[in-house]
């Protein structure tokens, strides 16, 4: 059977929207039921105090800080190692058996279960290298974690940048790092804080690797060495454990806020020291 | 001579673009190096001031000599050799900066410099590059704000604030309207006085109006090279004939 053109323009139209609309409505479902039953808990004294009683009462104050706390670790060592290899797939080499052997690599890292990294990280970190469930320990676990995503959202920002930035460099006397630092860099910011913002958003809500590494303390981490329990782990534990499904509401309508915050405040922060000038 | 070629043959993987070519380039002069597509006339320029080594698998043989010294010597220091040969593309490559960081952009690379001395050797560039009127009350604006015609002077500018010997123009014009190319072919004929100038133009109409001496290049090949004059009233060779006259090409 033949259908008109016209109408079966419309009916694709009609699949194709249809299709969007439906993801978005799902999407907004989730969030706004989270928001509606989570919202309603959040005041100061939850924000600013200990959980007591394993949560039953009490606010989210230590889960909020072993959040950041351990999300800062793992960007703190992930994004200079990711952008260092980045730039060296991108600029200083060119395709040989090493870089195949690198790409290969991070691309079979990011299809790991974060519950390996886990493992691997209890094993290595906390028992091996005696870190014991600590800060250090889940930072470091999810600093793996993100580093392929990293180095892959930072490689493609870099090539995107046009060669003719770079021959212009060149031809004006600028050196290979001046010419990365200058005319490749500004460029490709955008993409790699992208990337970086994608790492850090998992970092911040990842259970599976932190609840095997940093472990599930209640009380506020002292420093990297302290064992913590990141907001993602409370929750999970708050439900699981039926303890309190009102705090538990609560803290996950804090994590999407903390979520949306961060890509808020680290694009502004792009718009407004880089993409000057374009 | 301020440049002097000597049996330069270039090479990429197995392909050679340029064949045994030999010219002497005088200073303060503007010399048009012209040719059907696929002669190698950006293979020449880009040798010239070493931009050619970004290529992979690029080979050159022969020897270029700027004041008698050769380029491609262990001890020559490239990106100096960058700042002294300045190259403008074929079509404007304006950084996503702006108007004025675009300018600054050579100088700054060589250090440290005063914010006064800075903005004079922008303004310095801009003007002998005729775009001064144009900007000097938005400096801090994009650089891609700025029309095709104008980026292309911004080029110019940003090459001429490396104070070079020598500039390279590989078909300058080819996106411009008449106008813009006009204003450009005066402000190159204003600069000769100064630097030593090698235009790959984008038409044989254009080397006539422009340069005191012309070269005529067929795949690889320089078939021939002399004044204006000399190319263009009495050519000695067929080709060149056949190619400025427009039978071919």
């Amino acid at each position: 059977m033949k259908i008109n053109p016209r109408v079966s323009e419309k009916i694709a139209k009609g699949l194709i929207w249809s299709a969007a609309l439906s993801v978005l409505a799902v999407l907004v479902g989730i969030i706004i039921f989270i928001l509606a039953k989570g919202l309603p808990i959040i005041n100061w004294s939850f924000l600013t105090e200990i959980p007591r009683n394993m949560g039953r009462s009490g606010g989210v104050a230590s889960p909020i800080v072993g959040t950041l706390f351990v999300a800062a670790v793992a960007v703190v060592l992930a994004v200079p190692f990711g952008i260092g290899t980045a730039f060296y797939l991108a600029e200083y080499t060119r395709e040989n058996a090493v870089t195949r052997i690198i790409r290969f690599s991070a691309e079979s890292l990011a299809g790991i279960p974060s519950i390996v990294y886990g493992l691997f990280g209890f094993i290595f970190f906390v028992i091996y290298l005696d870190l014991g469930w600590s800060v250090l320990s889940g930072g470091l676990t999810l600093a793996f974690m993100i580093l392929p995503t990293v180095i892959r959202t930072s490689e493609e920002a870099i090539r995107a940048v046009p060669d003719t930035y770079r021959e212009v460099s060149f031809s004006l006397g600028g050196t290979k790092w001046q010419t990365i630092r200058k005319a490749v860099f500004p460029s490709a910011i955008q993409g790699i804080t992208n990337g970086v913002i994608l790492g850090l958003g998992r970092c911040v809500a990842e259970t599976a690797a932190v609840i095997l590494t940093a472990g599930t303390a209640l009380r506020m981490p002292a420093s990297i060495f302290s064992p913590t329990r990141t907001m993602a782990i409370h929750f999970f534990i708050l439900a699981r454990e039926g303890i309190s499904m009102d705090n538990a509401y609560g803290t996950a309508a804090l994590l999407i806020i903390l979520i949306f915050f961060i890509n808020v405040v680290a694009n502004a922060l792009v718009n407004r020291f880089v993409a000057k000038g374009r | 001579m301020k440049i002097e070629i000597k049996d330069l043959n270039i090479f990429y993987q197995d392909k050679q673009a340029v064949f045994g070519l030999n010219l002497g380039i005088p200073a303060n002069q503007i010399l048009s190096v012209i040719g059907p597509a696929n002669s190698g006339i950006t293979s020449l320029l880009r040798s010239l001031n070493r931009l050619i080594d970004l290529t992979p698998d690029v080979r050159t043989e022969g020897r270029i000599l700027i004041d008698g010294k050769s380029v491609y010597d262990s001890d020559v220091n490239v990106t100096e050799l960058r700042r002294r040969v300045g190259m403008v593309f074929d079509v404007p490559t304006p950084l996503p900066i702006s108007i004025f960081d675009n300018v600054a952009y050579g100088p700054r690379l060589r250090g440290k410099k005063g914010a006064g001395a800075l903005s004079e050797t922008v303004e310095e560039a801009l003007r002998m590059a005729a775009l001064w009127d144009d900007v000097k009350n938005r400096l801090k604006a994009p650089a891609m704000s700025l029309s095709g015609g104008q980026q292309q002077r911004l080029c110019i500018a940003r090459v001429l604030a490396l104070k070079p010997e020598v500039i390279l123009l590989d078909r300058p014009c080819s996106g411009l309207d008449p106008i813009s190319t006009a204003k450009i072919e005066d402000s190159l004929t204003q600069l000769k006085e100064r630097f030593t100038i090698i235009i790959a133009p984008h038409n044989v109409q254009q080397a006539g109006r422009i340069s005191n001496r012309v070269a005529f290049m067929l795949m690889g090949r320089l078939i021939e090279e002399g004044t204006n004059t000399e190319i263009f009233s009495n050519p000695k060779d067929q080709r060149t004939s056949d190619y400025v006259t427009g039978r071919f090409g």
